[in-house]
């Protein structure tokens, strides 16, 4: 049963996008629940593939038949299984979010919108399952497509910021491209399994060595790894909010999980550690968009644009886990990929319902919003705890284990970028918390709301549809933490090669 | 060195052509160009593909004297091309296609927007405006 | 030793924890079925724990595992005989601290009570949490989970120097659990477990003894913040612009008595006395303690604000408590471990008049409290009880920690240590007696009601309790609670080992 849902995963979102468009033009207020209900059915097969996964291992799905190294493959191991949850699960809560924002925002954009929207997720769910590196290519594509496209619905200056992203995202695609070209020459294989047995005897030719290089730059373009990260700040930060809500979380993670999956799968792991020094410079770039996304973060006056800019440092930690190239390391990074994942879409949904509410994302105009939406400010207030690493948030744990991967690393400097990050994180989110939850300090603000001081401020929450998905993340960030050791005994050590 | 050059001038075609876009994506002011390189750019990529299937002395993949039921010749591969990654640059094309369109669509907004579509006029235009 | 399994710890600190959520969901409309939460709360936690004291006394220990996160890696709870003594001292003042509060917010009509009194809850889920916490993760765990719940009750008057004064807590907090963080992970690389053992468990780590010395500066450094060692301790007067509860609880009852908990439990539970002797470092962290000791007492004097007077008292005796433990003798740790206790009756009863001055007569400064014990009698008195104990002066429980320390310092072969006791208990005497002469001998000030004049009942009361509790401990230092017997127990535990 579980592997007809690999196939469900992939097909019922593909064909359900194509859908929209007739289900808008008879009705167009149908497209939401439409998209709502197609979306439940990959969280319920990925779930119970994960669940098949953890009691069986792992298996796999071949499409049309058609056996494996010939055919498409499907692979359903513990780390696809785990990162499939995680972005079917999240673009279901985007999902359901979307609502509010789409009547507001995009009245006229609904259909496209949505039709876009599940073709993204069809995406990078295919990006996640597929165990053939040219089928993940085009997989890639069809979410950065869909991509593309949606953030130029976005706000005044989202045309600019999309087609800067199509050019650096198309060099970085086309990058991963010629490292799969160069990859079949040398092999004359595509399939996952199929080459990482093919390999090993040929890892001293320069041909894999060029392949690993290309795969690498156009991964690192993808994820938005510092300094290739300059398209992200903008397209992430004009994009609708429904748009960055499902894109800031998971188009970069899902870039981090091809990365590990192609360093530690497809080579073995002692080739790129021992090999090329790959890990080395990735390391030193992670800590470089460490400090450059917290000081960027810093400098900001928009609680979107800040937000982009810690998306960009945490793009940092999952690699700087997947540097140390330990086991400690490496758990730390998928850990976080999952936590990152959950505390992002938390944030970016708090900052679109903050939009949606006040019309407003300056920082210093967020006075009161306390009083105004408490359970919103409540679920910013935990996930802003947690990024800055308090436990039993779950952005604790994987810290934690990042810095004991550093550790056994010896990298120090790689340990203090993370433990500085913390303390930028705190800066950035207690100057929002400060803002949001106490009297306005500066009298040069107090204008703005200055009759509003003196009068009872009245509650005026985020709508229904907005509020459920922000606090079901915000339970998911302190439950993801006091069941970290859970996810890790039962998923994510299986996850990590066994070679470590 | 020569020799060395020629006999694989497909890699060195390749990547001038491939130097040349990423040259006019980055070094060229007007958005157009820029997408013209990115065509380029993906095409370079195209043709090293197609490039890396042909064989000396080799023919196109299409087999002949096959009847149905006469299977039994050995079918020697080193007489035809390799069609693989030509059927995969039929997936890139097709890909490479859908990202010109998108493209061209986004600069159809930007022109919209900016009745231009020069970079630095634009930058030009969003910090006069203040966006 | 035997261990006990039992949820009782578990409950002791979900007991504030739930009241926490139970107080935001009552709200500001039903205040005293809000103030009846902390209240129940605040006598269940203290209930619980002094359940488990006599458990404690037999030389058993209490255990219960939350989760493992990983191999030896796990969110446990063990209560010993210190870990006992800090929990005792935590829920005991708390009950206290309870009423006190509720008379000082509805004295002043403060704003956000709410949030105040969710805060509370919330601090002393995690001071118990750290107090009964198994090992080294745990007790971060709680310790963060403390840092950020004390916040909103450092900035509760959300005036520009309380938001600065909040600003200023966290970053020193917070960089303290960075590093306490990076040096915990470094602890787990090397020895693989976190556990604390009476006596130390760093000995076996095959550390070298630079990267050994580090690690202890590093932890000292993160719990040295909270507990107001010098250089790190300018977060702290600072902070005294939060209500005066607050001021109490965090000098008295959590925050800094965590760090001085910390401090402590890395001397003698995580590195041990034997190591430190080795190691040669014990000397040095005396030395820095008495630094601060005798910096502290002066800048005291010259603090004319009264809460920031008590502030770098605390720090000074914070300091001693520390001092006692890095001498690492027998009496010196007794001394220590007990000073813990007494200091926190003393230092809370001190608050309490501070708050009591504040509500009742809006008297802040040192300067304008002439003749306020004509007016204020009891509170005074009380002040008066504590300033003495303090001091060191018998029969009050100040005295009995005193003595010990400098029978530690003596046996430690350091008199210059018993010198700094000395300055120390004169430096008390000479910045609180001034006070306590000038509010009952001189002339009162024009605004000054010369009869009979007391603050409300509610904050009247915990004081005067606390006062006299001062004394008994002084005369009976066995008292109720057992303290004595648990500090003890936990020397005899930890030499017992080392």
């Amino acid at each position: 049963m579980a592997e007809q849902f690999a196939a469900l995963i992939i097909v019922v979102p593909l064909i359900a996008s194509l859908f929209v468009p007739v289900i808008g033009w008879w009705k167009k207020r149908l497209c939401y629940p439409w998209v709502v209900a197609v979306l439940i059915i990959p969280l319920i097969s990925s779930l119970s593939i994960l669940n098949t996964v953890m009691t069986t291992g792992k298996f796999s799905y071949r499409l049309a038949g058609w056996a494996p190294p010939w055919g498409i493959e499907y692979v359903l191991d513990h780390l696809s299984a785990f990162v499939l949850v995680i972005v079917s699960f999240i673009s279901l809560m985007v999902a359901i979010y979307s609502k509010k924002s789409v009547q507001d925002n995009l009245p006229e954009k609904t259909v496209p919108f949505y039709t876009l929207f599940l073709l993204l997720v069809t995406g990078l769910m295919g990006i996640v399952i597929t165990g053939d590196v040219f089928n993940l290519f085009v997989f890639l594509e069809i979410s950065a497509l869909s991509c593309y496209a949606l953030i130029a619905i976005g706000e005044e200056g989202a045309p600019m910021a999309a087609f800067n992203y199509i050019i650096i995202g198309t060099i970085g695609a086309c990058f991963y491209l010629l490292g799969i070209g160069y990859l079949y020459i040398a092999t004359g294989s595509l399939n996952m399994a199929d080459l990482a047995n093919i390999l090993p005897p040929l890892y001293d030719s320069k041909v894999i060595l060029v392949a690993f290089a290309f795969f690498t730059v156009g991964l690192a373009v993808k994820a938005g790894l510092f300094p290739m990260h300059t398209w992200l700040p903008d397209a992430y930060c004009t994009a609708p909010s429904a748009v960055s809500a499902l894109i800031a979380p998971l188009m970069t993670k899902v870039a981090a999980y091809v990365m590990i999956r192609l360093m530690f799968t497809v080579f073995q792991p002692h080739f790129s550690i021992e090999i090329v020094p790959v890990f080395t410079i990735l390391g030193w770039l992670a800590v470089m968009a460490i400090v450059w996304g917290g000081i960027k973060a810093l400098a900001q006056t928009d609680l979107k644009r800040m937000l982009v800019y810690v998306v960009v440092a945490e793009v940092g930690y999952i690699v700087i886990g997947v540097s140390v190239a330990n086991r400690l390391g490496l758990t730390g990074a998928i850990l976080h990929i999952m936590n990152d994942a959950v505390m992002m879409a938390c944030l970016f949904l708090v900052t679109g319902a903050i939009l949606y509410k006040t019309g407003t994302r300056e920082i210093h105009q967020l006075s009161h919003l306390n009083k105004k939406m408490p359970f919103t400010m409540a679920a910013f207030t935990i996930t802003a705890l947690s990024m800055v690493g308090i436990p039993p948030a779950c952005g604790f744990f994987s810290k934690w284990y990042l810095i004991l991967g550093t550790i056994e690393a010896g990298q120090w400097f790689w340990a203090a970028a993370l433990l500085c990050s913390s303390l930028i994180n705190a800066v950035l989110f207690f100057r929002v918390i400060e803002c949001a939850y106490l009297k306005p300090m500066e009298p040069a603000y107090a204008h703005d709301g200055g009759e509003t001081i003196h009068e009872e401020i009245q509650r005026d929450e985020a709508p229904f549809t907005m509020l459920v998905p922000i606090v079901i993340m915000a339970a998911g960030v302190i439950l993801l933490g006091i069941f970290s050791g859970k996810i890790i005994s039962s998923v994510i050590q299986f996850a990590v090669p066994a070679s470590f | 060195m020569l020799d060395y050059v020629i006999s694989k001038y497909n890699f060195w075609i390749y990547i001038i052509l491939m130097m040349i876009g990423l040259y006019a994506m980055i070094g060229k002011k007007n958005l157009v160009k820029k997408l013209i390189g990115m065509n380029i750019f993906q095409s370079a990529i195209i043709l090293f593909y197609v490039s890396t299937g042909v064989k000396a002395g080799a023919t196109v993949p299409i087999l002949s004297g096959h009847g149905h039921g006469h299977g039994h010749e050995v079918i020697e591969v080193a007489k035809y091309i390799n069609p693989l990654p030509h059927v995969l640059m039929l997936t890139a094309i097709v890909v490479s296609i859908a990202t010109t369109g998108v493209a061209i669509a986004t600069l159809i907004l930007i022109y919209r927007k900016y009745n231009t579509l020069e970079e630095d006029e634009i930058l030009m235009i969003r910090k006069e405006t203040g966006v | 030793m035997d261990v006990l399994y039992s949820s009782r710890p578990l409950w002791a600190v979900l007991v504030s924890m739930i009241a926490a959520f139970l107080i935001l969901a009552t709200g500001e409309k039903n205040r005293n079925i809000r103030e009846s939460w902390t209240i129940m709360a605040a006598v269940a936690k203290f209930l619980i724990v002094f359940s488990m004291v006599p458990v404690i006394l037999q030389g058993k220990v209490i255990e219960y595992t939350i989760v493992t996160f990983y191999p030896g890696l796990l969110l446990q709870f063990r209560i010993d005989a210190f870990g006992m003594l800090f929990g005792v001292i935590a829920s005991s003042l708390w009950i206290a601290t309870s009423f006190y509060s509720i008379g000082y917010v509805r004295g002043l009509n403060e704003h956000a009570q709410t949030r105040y009194f969710f805060a509370f809850a919330m601090c002393l889920s995690s001071t118990i949490g750290i107090a009964f916490s198994a090992n080294l993760l745990t007790f971060l765990v709680f310790y963060e989970i403390l840092t950020i719940a004390t916040y909103p009750l450092v900035i509760h008057k959300e005036s520009k120097e309380g938001i600065m004064g909040g600003r200023k807590y966290l970053a020193y907090t917070l960089t303290a659990g960075c590093v306490l963080l990076f040096a915990i992970a470094m602890i787990y690389h090397m020895t693989g477990t976190l556990d604390f053992k009476a006596g130390g468990f760093m000995a076996d780590s095959g550390g070298s003894s630079a990267v050994l010395i580090m690690l202890f500066a590093m932890l000292i450094f993160g719990f040295g913040v909270k507990a107001g060692l010098m250089p790190m301790h300018e977060w702290l007067p600072t902070a005294m612009v939060a209500p005066t509860p607050v001021s109490a609880l965090l000098h008295a009852v959590a925050v800094v008595k965590a760090g001085v908990f910390g401090c402590l439990r890395v001397i003698l539970f995580v590195f041990g006395p034997g190591l430190l002797h080795d190691l040669g470092v014990w000397l040095i962290m005396a030395y820095i303690a008495s630094f601060t000791i005798v910096v502290a007492g002066f800048l005291a004097l010259g603090q004319d604000h009264l809460k920031r007077r008590l502030a770098f008292s605390t720090i000074n005796n914070l300091a001693m408590i520390i001092l006692g433990a890095a001498l690492l003798t027998k009496s010196s740790m007794t001394g220590g471990i007990i000073h813990m206790a007494n200091h926190a009756f003393m230092k809370i009863t001190l608050f309490f008049c501070a708050g009591a001055l504040h509500v009742k007569a809006h008297k802040d400064y040192v300067s304008q409290l002439d003749g306020i014990g004509r007016q204020m009698p009891l509170t005074m008195g009380a002040f008066a009880i504590a300033a003495i104990g303090l001091s060191g002066i018998p029969p009050m429980s100040g005295f009995i920690s005193k003595w010990f320390l400098c029978l530690g310092a003596l046996e430690a072969n350091q008199i210059i240590f018993l010198f700094v006791f000395m300055t120390s208990a004169m430096l008390d005497v000479a910045f609180f007696f001034p006070i306590i002469y000038n509010s009952f001998f001189k002339k009162p000030l024009d605004d000054v009601t010369p009869h009979f004049d007391e603050a409300p009942m509610f904050m009247v009361i915990p004081l005067v309790i606390t006062a006299l509790l001062s004394i008994v401990f002084g005369i009976v230092p066995d008292a109720f609670f057992r303290f004595f017997s648990m500090t003890s127990l936990a020397v005899q535990n930890i030499l017992g080992v080392g």
